[in-house]
């Protein structure tokens, strides 16, 4: 513990501000038919921002820095390598997207760059304040962002929706918090532990974990705080839907399991029955939502809504319970990741069959598949990996989820039962849409071949989306490391 | 052959999925191409399985060993390993897996449901080949839930592309739905809410089994040692586990009341898929309660055989007096697989040597006998256009081979003695009459008088069948139609069927000799062997 600072533990966010800098240089500098340069530097700066990555978890140290307030550990190293890669397949995704619509692409990348900055920071907080700074700098740009379709009303609809409610759960959660401090005197998460294990009964720390869950639960966008979540998927540019839907709900997620589990495991009688409630509606509505949708990123939203809810099944159940809270938090952790892989996945796709079809609609999909086959597979690929259909991926997030709420307790059984009608409810919508693209007949007109394919860089994305979706779920064993990283956090933190 | 003895069983179930990946590779266009590596690969794969018949030791030895054992570490994270292996058991129903497989790739070759596309159809098939194999050799529970699980994504494509196009009102909606688009999500959603309850048992057995010696395992020859020792013996846990495990394979069998899926799904499903599903999968189900739910849980099945061997019963008499109601003859077909299944699930319920045997033997001809009906009323539907039993009458003047071949199998089927569907229904009735010391003899006689009622009903349907579609005078409107009678290629898939009909109806030793020793080891580990009459005398008596 100490004040020095470790310059090779903070390289990746180091590079990042680099890179991020180097993009808004470039774009003052560079010609208007030359501005596609700031993508190449933005994705070249994240795949950089890897390498120090992977020296450290080689390493294999736990670097504490600024008196603990900021932890470089397996734990971050796992979230922020996850931060990175999806970084980097929302930029291969934004490339074309961005440059044939003739957004301003350099201020795109920097605003992006600044929000991966926030997720990495995010990653290795260990106190109040360096956490609420890393999760405002993750949704700050994002309020820009998804209003970058300025001619399009939806996209303004999108981001006035998203930062007026983005800006109350902001109030609400550092209203929480400042009770939190006010109350423990301190900002430090084990402190905080320490101070309020003889708390449990008092009203203020109530009220604080309510306006915290509050708070965070509008930013993972979990029942009944979900409501900006459509309008706002729906209306923001698509690689900004995807990466709204993985990294910023990855953040708000990480943010809030670390707070109530380092922070607050004393008052877990206080926060678990309502994390049991958040997940059983956000499942439940997210799931019953999604069936009745007509437009493919509708649907994918109120899906992403219900996979919340799965999410914070292992941790509401084990919480609930009393049981051990690292093998629930190790669940979650591989349920995000594997997540995040195949919710990108599926929106790559979706940007490429929107290109194709020319339209969001389900009905507009029909028949995809016969005439681009490649497209139709990977679309069943990503929606029955959604779907938790083996030998894809999204089963052993599945299996890890009812895995760790196979605890012998009436509310975890509850929860046991719900997720699994869920899961099936779940299957019926996901298979809605690969019906639409291989049993139905085709409706409307297809763009032609030559302007409808995919450029280099989203095809790039899609490879390795279903890459490791299909190796995850062949063999898992590749991805379980992730659960390891839980336990660090439980034992060093 | 010491490599074979390790890759054997890998190399039986992976290589139509190398195939699958290969065809990927083809061009659409080259059809010969695609077919030629697809039949080459079923091929390899039913002689890589003929191969582990080859060196297989019948001398069997106890239970719970197994031949051709792969252990390797798959997901270290959750104790779950690649563990594969075949005992008297699974040998006969794999060998029937590679076996109609191939034959369905040969049938296939110049009969394609619209909308054609062999390459995508081969590939799907290749992928379910794999799933199928998979399931009869795993011996990990993770394995066979995923094993079990590949089968729905290529069967949901085949019924719901290739499936049948005719409209359908579904009670309850206002739209009209395409059957082939009800019946695939239909049988998706069933099978999916079944095996999710199935996944849920599995994990509590992985729960319970930590407290034990081996730690937490998913290993079934680690779990059925805990079983025979009464580990599992806490009734509430058991009894929610069995029920969960039931669901699951109940639905796949499928029994009563879970088995509506199944009439739409054959029906709806192109001809090879009505096929596999008949022939294969919902062997699957039955062959899962007595890999797992049996050895694992004995105690428990004592308490469920009954009420097994009652849905069974209900089955048997439900299936043929739905059978007596159709006017389709696939859809027929389909509900007879209710029937059929119900004498293979009463074997298996009375918990005895001679009706675990049944049950074996019954899925083997049930799959050989019925997988051989959808093919020939999907042949015949081919060239009538119609499955109408109403307008296809006279169909042996017409087609005189096709007919003969549809009246021989109708008769396998009602189980005339000498031909396969004999054994099953035969001795699974003569089980109910001595089910296992200790369950209720009135429910399994009663159940018997029932079963031998429901013997006679199945020869009532088919025989109605036969004579409303081969006997009679042909209908007007096939006047000026040019038939076809049986082609080469149907007749290269169809004449292994017959001969093996024949031959297992003549000589089950075929099978009992692969089987006895593993079923009656079962019985004894599981249920302390008591059983009063020994398998020998019956089989003996043949």
């Amino acid at each position: 513990m100490g004040y020095e600072i470790d310059y090779l533990a903070l390289a990746p966010e180091l590079i990042i501000v680099g890179t991020l800098i180097l993009v808004l240089v470039l774009d003052l500098i560079l010609h208007r038919e030359n501005k596609y340069w700031t993508a190449t530097v933005a994705v070249a700066g994240t795949a950089l921002a890897l390498i120090p990555l992977g020296m450290l978890a080689i390493n294999g140290e736990t670097i504490s820095m600024f008196d603990g307030s900021y932890v470089v550990d397996e734990f971050a190293l796992v979230l922020k390598g996850l931060f990175l890669v999806a970084a980097y397949i929302v930029f291969l995704m934004s490339h074309h997207y961005i440059e044939s619509e003739r957004y301003y692409q350099g201020e795109y990348y920097f605003l992006l760059l600044a929000s991966i900055l926030g997720s990495l920071v995010m990653a290795s907080a260990r106190d109040l304040i360096v956490l609420f700074i890393g999760l405002e700098l993750v949704t700050g740009p994002l309020y820009l962002l998804a209003g970058w379709r300025k001619g399009d009303v939806k996209s303004n609809e999108a981001s006035m929706k998203y930062f007026i409610l983005g800006v109350l759960s902001t109030a609400l959660l550092l209203y929480g918090m400042s009770l939190l401090f006010g109350l423990t005197g301190e900002v430090g998460f084990t402190e905080i532990a320490a101070a309020t294990a003889s708390l449990s009964a008092e009203p203020a720390l109530v009220v604080s974990i309510l306006f915290m869950l509050v708070g965070f639960g509008f930013k993972v966008a979990a029942v009944p705080f979900h409501f900006w979540a459509p309008d706002t998927y729906e209306g923001a540019p698509t690689p900004i839907t995807a990466y709204l839907s993985v990294n910023s709900k990855a953040a708000g997620f990480v943010a809030m399991l670390i707070v109530m589990y380092q922070a607050l495991p004393g008052a877990s009688d206080i926060w678990a029955p309502a994390l049991w409630l958040l997940a059983a509606l956000s499942m439940t509505v997210g799931n019953l939502s999604a069936l009745r949708q007509t437009n493919i990123v509708r649907l994918l939203a109120y899906s992403s809504v219900a996979q919340a809810g799965f999410m914070l099944v292992p941790f509401a159940a084990a919480a609930v319970a009393d049981a051990n809270l690292e093998e629930a938090f190790g669940a979650t952790l591989i349920y995000l990741v594997i997540y995040a892989i195949m919710n990108l996945g599926a929106f790559a796709v979706v940007i490429a069959g929107a290109r194709k079809t020319q339209t969001g609609t389900l009905e507009g999909w029909s028949g995809l598949g016969r005439v681009d086959p490649i497209l139709g597979v990977l679309t069943a690929v990503f929606f029955f990996s959604l779907a938790g259909i083996p030998p894809l991926a999204g089963w052993f997030a599945k299996f890890e989820m009812f895995r760790s709420v196979m605890i012998a307790d009436p509310a975890t059984i509850a929860l046991a039962v719900i997720a699994a009608v869920n899961a099936v409810i779940a299957f019926y919508y996901y298979a809605k849409v690969v019906k639409a693209v291989w049993l139905d007949d085709p409706v409307g007109e297809f763009a032609d071949e030559a302007a409808a394919a995919p450029a280099g860089s989203l095809r790039l994305a899609l490879g390795v989306a279903v890459a490791l979706t299909v190796a995850i779920g062949i063999y898992p064993s590749i991805a379980t490391f992730v659960q390891d990283a839980a336990q660090v956090l439980a034992t060093g933190g | 052959m010491e490599w074979f003895e390790t890759w054997g069983l890998t190399l039986t179930v992976f290589l139509p999925v190398v195939g699958a990946v290969l065809l990927g590779f083809i061009n659409k266009e080259n059809e010969d191409a695609l077919k030629r590596t697809a039949l080459t690969f079923t091929v390899l794969a039913f002689l890589a399985s003929v191969g582990v018949v080859v060196g297989f030791d019948f001398g069997g030895g106890a239970y719970n060993t197994y031949q051709y054992e792969v252990n390797e570490t798959w997901i270290g994270a959750i104790d779950s390993n690649y563990h594969v292996g075949v005992d008297g058991i699974s040998l006969p129903l794999l060998v029937l897996s590679t076996f109609v497989m191939v034959l369905a790739v040969i049938y296939s070759w110049n009969h394609w449901d619209e909308p054609k596309n062999p390459k995508a159809f081969l590939i799907l098939m290749l992928i379910l080949a794999t799933g199928m194999n998979g399931t009869f050799v795993a011996l990990d529970l993770v394995l066979f839930f995923i094993f079990f699980e590949i089968v729905l994504l290529p069967m949901y494509f085949m019924i719901g592309i290739w499936g049948d196009k005719s409209p359908r009102k579904v009670p309850g909606f206002s739209k009209v739905f395409e059957t082939r688009l009800y019946a695939a999500i239909k049988f998706f959603l069933f099978t999916l809410f079944g095996s999710a309850f199935m996944l849920l048992g599995f994990l509590a057995l992985y729960f319970e089994s930590g407290s034990s010696s081996f730690g937490r395992t998913f290993d079934i020859p680690q779990l059925t040692e805990l079983g025979s020792q009464g580990f599992f013996a806490n009734p509430t846990f058991a009894f929610f586990v069995f029920g969960a495990m039931f669901l699951g394979f109940a639905v796949k069998v499928p029994m009563f009341p879970l088995h509506t899926w199944l009439p739409d799904a054959h029906t709806a499903a192109p001809t090879v898929g009505s096929v596999l599903l008949a022939a294969i999968l919902l062997k699957l189900g039955s062959y899962g309660f007595i890999r797992i739910s049996l050895p694992i849980l004995p105690d428990e099945a004592r308490n469920w055989a009954p009420f097994i061997a009652i849905l069974a019963v209900i089955g048997i008499i439900y299936g043929s007096l739905a059978c007596l109601a159709q006017t389709d003859m696939k859809r027929l077909i389909a509900f007879s697989s209710v029937g059929h299944m119900g004498f293979v699930m009463l074997g298996i319920a009375t918990l005895t040597d001679i009706g675990i045997n049944a049950a074996v033997i019954g899925m083997v001809a049930h799959g050989l006998i019925t997988g051989l009906l959808f093919f020939l009323a999907g042949s015949m539907s081919h060239r009538y256009h119609t499955r109408e039993m109403a307008r296809l009458g006279g169909n042996i003047k017409l087609m005189p081979v096709m007919g003969g071949i549809l009246a021989f199998t109708a008769m396998a089927s009602l189980g005339l003695p000498g031909l396969a569907g004999f054994w099953g229904e035969f001795m699974s009735l003569v089980a109910a009459y001595n089910p296992l010391d200790g369950l209720s003899l009135g429910v399994f006689r009663t159940g018997m008088v029932l079963g031998a009622v429901g013997t006679v009903l199945t020869a009532g349907y088919m025989l109605w069948m036969l004579q409303r579609v081969n006997l009679g005078e042909p209908s007007a409107e096939w006047e000026g139609h040019e038939l076809h009678d049986v082609d080469r290629f149907e007749l290269t898939a169809w004449v292994p069927l017959i001969i093996l009909i024949v031959v297992i109806g003549f000589y089950p030793k075929v099978i009992f000799d692969t089987t006895t020793d593993a079923v009656t080891s079962l019985v004894e580990m599981a249920f302390g062997g008591d059983t009063t009459a020994s398998i020998t005398s019956v089989v003996k008596g043949s």
